[in-house]
Formats: C-alpha cells, structure tokens, sequence
C-alpha cells in the first residue's frame, strides 16, 4: 500500500459507532498538519473525510479508510461494506436523504454530505454495489493542478 | 471581540477553556445542523448551537473553530465535554436563545461567516 515517494496509512471505521464518529478523520487532519500540508486544504480535507465518515458510521457496518498522499496530492479512499447507494445521482442532490431520527439528532442526516464532499474535493468519484457497498475516491491536489 | 466580552454579552458559563478567555474572535455562525456548519463555516468562526452531543465538538474541531457556544442553557453530553478539553475548544453555555444569542453577538458587532463570503 504504499505509494510513490509518498505515505500511506489506512484506517478502520465501525458502522454505527456514533461515539467515536469522526475520530478517524480527526487522525488524517493530525498526520497532514504534522507533515506541513497547507491549513486551507488541510481543512477542506478534513471536511470531505469527515462527512465520508459520517455517511460509513451512519449507514454501513464498516468502512477501510486510506489515506496516500503524493508530492501531487492527497487521495482518500473509503471503501464501505453496507447497503450501497440505490441511486447516486439522487443522492449527490443537495436536500436528499434517507436518515433516520437518530441521525438527524447527531446533526447529520440532512443531505449535505455527498454535495459537501464534492464542493471541498478537487475531485470525487463515487461508485457503489447494492448490498456490497460504497468506495468514496476524494481528491485534493498539491500542486495546483486540476 | 474576546471570548471574555462574548462571555459578558451573552451572560454565558464557561464550561472549559478559561485560559482562552482572551483569544480574539473574527465572525459567527449559528446552526444545529453539522453539515451546514462543514458547509459555511470557516476556520476561526465561533459555533453557536443547540446541538449538544460530541458531534458539535467534532465539527467544531475538523473546521478549527475558535469556540462553541451552547445556546438556550444547553450543556454538551460528558463525551462533548471531555472531547473539548482534548481538543482545547473552549466551551460556553448561556441561557439565551439562538435567535436572541445571534442577535446580541451581531448588533455588538461580530459579523456573520457568510459577510466573509461575500
């Protein structure tokens, strides 16, 4: 797992785990401010992880979070065991969501996530299998590249 | 303006952070939703919420806000509150409501985030 001349790390999310929801994005903001990575993308990162993580704790049984950091950028990959997406165009809208009232009450739940990711990503795919799973790809680059 | 003017403005407890009383604050935002908080806030911004469990003090810490304030005499869950302290996010609770907490903390002159944007 590692990466070209860059750092690799990987993480393990539990589904429902509400108390720690957040801890591991907490981590991944840690290790970048400990290698100098700029505070304005240090923040945006941590935002997208953050509600990734959110979505894995909220609606999946467990999650492997990968942190690779390059010269060039910073890629985040969060591949979840859950129910997967029925529709990901629907659920990237601003507004759509299947939370529960416990989510809702954690704060969550409101449809922003998805839309968050992608407004503080350079780039986001997401892809997913009914009844396998979800992997989130989040990009930030370093170099000012697109 | 300070912590410790906000604390006065606000009639606010401070539950933890007393040595941060003096740090300045630049602008606020008020909202119970965390993902509008990781939508429209900014590093630096004072949280104002209704939201007392960890997750406010989470979402507080990804985005390095300089404070919560707890409205409505709210106070964080024990897990908030040890998070807080970790994380040294100082922590404040005051009886008013968010409408009145925003209003008083706005007419005294602390901008919204959103004048920021602008």
């Amino acid at each position: 797992m590692e990466s070209e001349s860059g750092l690799s790390e990987s993480y393990t999310i539990k589904g429902g785990d509400f108390s720690n929801a957040g801890s591991i994005s907490t981590k991944v903001k840690k290790t970048l401010q400990e290698l100098g990575i700029p505070a304005h993308i240090i923040t945006r990162t941590a935002i997208a992880s953050y509600e990734a993580e959110m979505n894995v704790v909220m609606y999946a049984e467990e999650a492997v979070l990968t942190l690779n950091l390059t010269p060039q950028a910073i890629h985040i990959r969060i591949d979840d065991k859950g129910p997967g997406i029925v529709d990901i165009n629907l659920a990237m809208k601003e507004g759509f969501s299947t939370a529960t009232p416990k989510m809702r009450e954690m704060g969550f739940g409101a449809g922003m996530g998805l839309p968050n990711i992608k407004r503080n990503a350079d780039k986001f795919e997401l892809s997913s299998v009914l009844g396998e799973g979800t992997t989130y790809d989040i990009y930030l680059y370093l170099d000012g590249q697109e | 303006m300070t912590l410790r003017e906000i604390k006065e403005l606000l009639q606010a407890e401070i539950l933890c952070g007393e040595n941060s009383l003096d740090q300045e604050v630049r602008f606020a935002g008020g909202s119970d939703l965390m993902s509008d908080v990781l939508a429209f806030g900014k590093p630096g911004i004072l949280l104002l919420t209704g939201l007392t469990n960890s997750q406010s003090v989470r979402t507080a810490s990804i985005i390095d806000a300089s404070g919560i304030v707890y409205v409505r005499g709210k106070t964080p869950d024990e897990e908030g509150k040890t998070l807080a302290k970790e994380m040294g996010i100082p922590l404040l609770s005051t009886r008013f409501m968010m409408y009145q907490a925003c209003g008083i903390l706005y007419s005294k002159g602390l901008p919204g985030v959103a004048k920021l944007q602008e």
